[in-house]
């Protein structure tokens, strides 16, 4: 998913400050560091991949977002990012209020499970849709809240956060997600990237 | 009791200002480098040793013929690579491997200074150590690295040097000591202060040293480095070298003959004040004091990078309190790695082979110095 590092490096200005919430190896971390901005830290809740990320270098905690967010004051980074990891989370609500209230913008990524494919193996399989992007079994799923680009379009109006952007990835093609097209991208895209606000 | 003479010495002219207010000046600090200084001056490393140790942290110690603590992370190719850094361990104040300590000979008295030495604390310990950048004219340190007591200097060091060490590594130890950490440590004085040999600290020769206190304060402080589930796989209940309880006091399992023999070897190469005031400087050493509490401002000027280690399984300094670094780090928006290593060898994990930590500060040290 080279391509969300892309849409993602282009959603920060640059020299700002950033934090990657589940930063696995660090992948994302390494491509902003080398092309928008050296001041970026990370968290992750793998033993594994903070030993990976400190190899490179890069400076990444252990710890779990649902718990460890808490120590950032508020504001301390001009972008919050959370990337395919949303639906990972017990209370992914708790997790959104803290990324706000740590960055003054967020970016959350969000693997769509309003995608065609995966209604139409639910509709004729009667299981629960292994595609590419998700890969698992319902029994063994790290994804304990799956949600579609309108149910977060939704969430975000209750819970009063502006979207700033919200962008669509489909195969390697990206394209800007609005109220009018919002039933198609639903439909065709394999993952919603947006970028958030409080109100 | 050993040849020391011969151990590199810089005599430190500079009066210091010690915490207890006293000054002293013209005091000998003892250290030892690895590897080369490179034109810039750019690739030196100071390492600082824990309560126990010494300036001979790799290599044979030619004092006690015996390997260097950190052998398993310093040499060539190894964490602390010295193909590539210049590293320099002191041995602290208030040791006994050469530096000014209680076992120093007062030109007066001609006998050892004993409990005429001035109790010390973890900063005077890093201020005296300072005077190695001036003596080696290193401008700007790569990194300060230790752990336990070691990485206490290196906090202290980066709070009273902010903008000297690129890099600071603190592993497996605490900003302030807690209750437990003073509880174990004044067990180990009493017991020493309880042979009737030390004399007030006033000892001299050696068939008449508080061997026995001391050694007693090592075996207690020996437990508290390793961890329960490490003994038990190690010692488990088995006997010593017979086949049935004796129903005596002899060392009938093997963790009693264990630990007598690790008392007995420490007596011979640490002196029993040293251990009284290295133990009470630890336990004087709280960083947030200063700073009413909040740790956070003892690194307020800091532009250091710093990589903090704590072990699964080590119980005297747990990874709660290697935590509360990161967290007044993170709250001033400090460059912080943090990372908890999985290992069952207790506090004693820094000193051992545990590839998972000694990898990643291997991999860390050479990617950071490229950057």
């Amino acid at each position: 998913m080279k391509k969300e590092f892309k849409v993602i490096s282009e959603l920060i200005e640059n020299k700002s400050r950033a934090l990657d919430v589940g930063c696995g190896d660090g992948e994302l971390m390494k491509y902003l560091f080398e092309n928008k901005t050296k001041d970026i830290r990370g968290l992750e809740i793998s033993k594994e991949s903070v030993q990976n990320c400190l190899s490179k270098g890069l400076p990444v905690i252990e710890g779990n977002a649902e718990n460890d967010l808490m120590q950032f004051p508020n504001h301390s980074f001009d972008y919050v990012i959370l990337s395919q990891t949303l639906q990972a989370f017990l209370n992914p609500e708790k997790v959104i209020k803290e990324l706000l209230r740590v960055g003054k913008k967020a970016i959350v990524t969000i693997p769509n499970f309003g995608h065609w494919k995966v209604r139409l193996k639910l509709l004729t399989k009667g299981t629960m849709p292994l595609t590419e992007n998700l890969p698992y079994e319902w029994h063994n799923t790290p994804n304990l809240h799956m949600c579609t680009l309108k149910d977060f379009f939704i969430f975000c109006e209750k819970r009063n956060i502006k979207i700033f952007k919200s962008l669509a990835l489909n195969q390697e093609k990206i394209t800007e997600i609005n109220l009018k097209n919002l039933m198609y991208k639903n439909l065709t895209s394999d993952l919603g990237i947006f970028l958030i606000e409080n109100k | 009791m050993n040849d020391l003479s011969k151990v590199k010495k810089i005599i430190v002219k500079k009066p210091l200002k010690l915490d207890c207010g006293q000054e002293i000046s013209n005091f000998p600090l003892a250290y030892e480098t690895y590897g080369k200084l490179n034109e810039n001056k750019d690739n030196a490393i100071l390492v600082f040793h824990a309560l126990t140790g010494d300036q001979f942290a790799s290599d044979i110690n030619p004092i006690t013929k015996k390997d260097g603590w950190w052998r398993h992370a310093l040499g060539p190719g190894k964490a602390f690579d010295t193909e590539k850094f210049f590293v320099i361990c002191a041995n602290v104040i208030g040791g006994c491997m050469g530096s000014y300590g209680p076992s120093t000979i007062d030109e007066n008295t001609n006998k050892p200074l004993g409990t005429n030495f001035p109790v010390i604390t973890i900063n005077d310990m890093v201020n005296a150590q300072y005077s190695l950048l001036d003596f080696f004219k290193i401008e700007t340190l790569f990194a300060v690295a230790g752990g336990s007591m070691g990485g206490m200097q290196v906090l202290q060091f980066v709070s009273n040097f902010p903008n000297k060490a690129k890099v600071a590594v603190p592993i497996a130890c605490t900003a302030s000591h807690s209750a437990q950490n003073i509880a174990l440590n004044e067990l180990g004085r009493q017991s020493i202060m309880a042979d009737i040999n030390w004399q007030n600290g006033s000892y001299g020769e050696k068939e008449k040293n508080p061997d026995k206190g001391l050694a007693v304060a090592r075996m207690a402080a020996h437990i508290t480095y390793l961890s329960k589930k490490g003994l038990q796989e190690k010692f488990g209940r088995k006997l010593q070298e017979r086949d049935d309880l004796k129903f005596s006091f002899d060392a009938d399992f093997q963790i009693e003959s264990y630990l007598r023999h690790q008392g007995a070897a420490f007596v011979d190469r640490f002196d029993a004040n040293s251990y009284l005031y290295i133990t009470r400087a630890m336990d004087y050493f709280d960083l947030t004091k200063k700073f009413n509490g909040n740790l956070s401002k003892a690194f307020a000027n800091s532009k250091t990078k710093f990589f903090v280690i704590s072990f699964t399984s080590d119980w005297l300094y747990p990874t709660s309190e290697s935590r509360d670094i990161v967290i007044a780090l993170n709250a001033i928006g400090a460059n912080v790695g943090f990372i908890e290593i999985k290992s069952d060898k207790g506090h004693d994990s820094f000193l051992l082979d545990v590839p998972d930590f000694l990898g990643t500060l291997k991999n860390y040290f050479k990617s950071t110095y490229k950057e």
